[in-house]
């Protein structure tokens, strides 16, 4: 699904305000299929960045070289400031897959290194221990140490996510910007209602999917809330 | 590879880089905005963050401040500001971009000062030192290496957004990217991929001249903890 490049809005009130509920009303179909849309690249973009970065971590926690190389080179992706980017892509790749990748490169950086610092912090004891018990080396990180550096990949998930929900919005300048249509498409109608409602609905899209993901690292590490009470 | 060599034969083409609204008086823009950005984000947050750090309060606030700004699009600040009484333009964009520059400054000059050695703050009271000649004797001194990775990474962060004030007819580099759009990929492919190339490569010199700077203003024995400077905030590069 994607979003033409100006959505065709209705602009009842003469007035300009800074909110109008009659605003969101009246283009309540096209507000929620930007924001389904939102949450999906969002989703994608963030679901893909992890399956690249987080064995790129466990390559640079098992060949410890690695380690700098892999975060220096992320550094430079991040670095690329992302209108360059997806102007660097554009031209090869259809409009959707543009932002995916662009999304994807700067999630990347966030996740990789968050995923390291987990890793590396797991306790020498503990890793001697699995050994001593006969673990080969995919069953002791699959059972002993990526679950222990669930809070470390867990942060980096929930940066990587706040932020790329805002990055969605430099989508506009192809036409698959979400939420991000409305805010070029306000401005250059001159109407504020509708920059408001869509930095409100970016924000707390945002805010409820960190809380949701917080959510899910207290169920899925139950020791860390037993050790901190 | 046709857009890539497109885009080479752009770049080749000396008008381009001449002409008013070329490649030039576009470089000119984008770095004045930038710069008068990142000063304004250090004339608010340098003494909020030293007069926090020094008073050892307000950290949690500082964490929010970095927080907030991550989830808010930079694009909205720019499109909201430009819809206020000051008008389409680059001091909207400015004031946008000073937003997203204060978080980086404010946090590391809030963690320089906490990181300064209580038995250092100690023996400063103990030899009579008033609080604003230990602040300005003592504790800014041996936090320069901080102020000096906050300024890098606002400075990149802001060169790095500043191509996105081109959306809202702000100027700077976005503009020729953002034209080139508006051609359509097919007919302005080159001019595209050229675009992205100059703001990719400013972005990359802007991040290698400060690193070299911060490490020329860090005193050798401070230089260990490289890396682990980067406090709070390394927020998007929106």
């Amino acid at each position: 699904m994607s979003l033409p490049d100006s959505p065709v809005l209705v602009y009842a009130d003469a007035a300009n305000p800074w909110f109008s509920w009659q605003f969101l009303q009246e283009n309540q179909d096209a507000v929620l299929s930007a924001l389904r849309e939102h949450a999906s690249l969002t989703a994608e973009a963030v679901a893909l960045a992890a399956l690249v970065a987080i064995p790129l971590a466990v390559l640079g926690y098992w060949f410890r070289p690695l380690t700098a190389p892999i975060l220096a080179l992320t550094g430079v992706l991040y670095t690329i400031p992302s209108l360059a980017l997806f102007a660097l892509l554009a031209p090869f790749l259809p409009g959707r897959v543009t932002v995916l990748v662009g999304l994807v490169t700067y999630a990347l950086l966030v996740i990789t290194r968050n995923a390291v610092a987990g890793l590396t912090q797991v306790p020498e004891p503990v890793r001697d221990a699995a050994r001593g018990m006969g673990y080969g080396r995919l069953a002791q990180l699959w059972r002993i140490e990526l679950p222990l550096a669930l809070p470390g990949i867990l942060t980096g998930l929930r940066l990587a996510t706040v932020s790329t929900v805002a990055l969605v919005t430099v989508g506009v300048l192809n036409g698959h910007g979400a939420l991000g249509e409305f805010l070029t498409a306000g401005f250059r109608a001159g109407y504020r209602a509708e920059i408001t409602t869509a930095t409100i609905i970016i924000f707390s899209l945002g805010l409820v999917l960190d809380l949701v993901l917080a959510g899910v690292g207290r169920l899925l590490t139950p020791w860390a809330r037993r050790r901190a009470a | 590879m046709r857009y890539f060599n497109d885009a080479l034969v752009w770049l080749n083409d000396p008008l381009n880089w001449t002409n008013p609204g070329g490649i030039f008086d576009r470089l000119v823009e984008h770095l004045r905005i930038s710069a008068a950005a990142v000063l304004l984000g250090c004339l608010i947050a340098w003494p909020l963050g030293l007069w926090l750090g020094h008073r050892r309060r307000g950290g949690g606030a500082v964490i929010t401040v970095s927080n907030v700004t991550l989830a808010v699009p930079t694009l909205s600040l720019l499109t909201l500001i430009s819809l206020t009484a000051l008008g389409i333009g680059q001091t909207a964009v400015i004031l946008a971009l000073t937003v997203f520059a204060i978080p980086p400054l404010l946090a590391n000059a809030y963690t320089g000062l906490r990181e300064v050695d209580p038995q250092v703050r100690d023996a400063a009271r103990g030899m009579g030192l008033s609080g604003w000649q230990m602040l300005w004797r003592v504790e800014l001194p041996l936090s320069v290496p901080y102020l000096a990775a906050g300024f890098r990474t606002a400075a990149v962060q802001v060169v790095a957004t500043a191509a996105l004030a081109a959306l809202v007819a702000g100027g700077g580099l976005g503009e020729i990217i953002s034209e080139g759009f508006g051609l359509g990929i097919n007919v302005a492919g080159g001019q595209i991929i050229a675009g992205g190339l100059l703001v990719a490569g400013l972005a990359l010199l802007v991040e290698g001249t400060f690193a070299v700077v911060e490490r020329l203003v860090t005193p050798r024995p401070l230089r260990r903890a490289r890396g682990m400077r980067r406090a709070g905030a390394t927020a998007a590069n929106v």
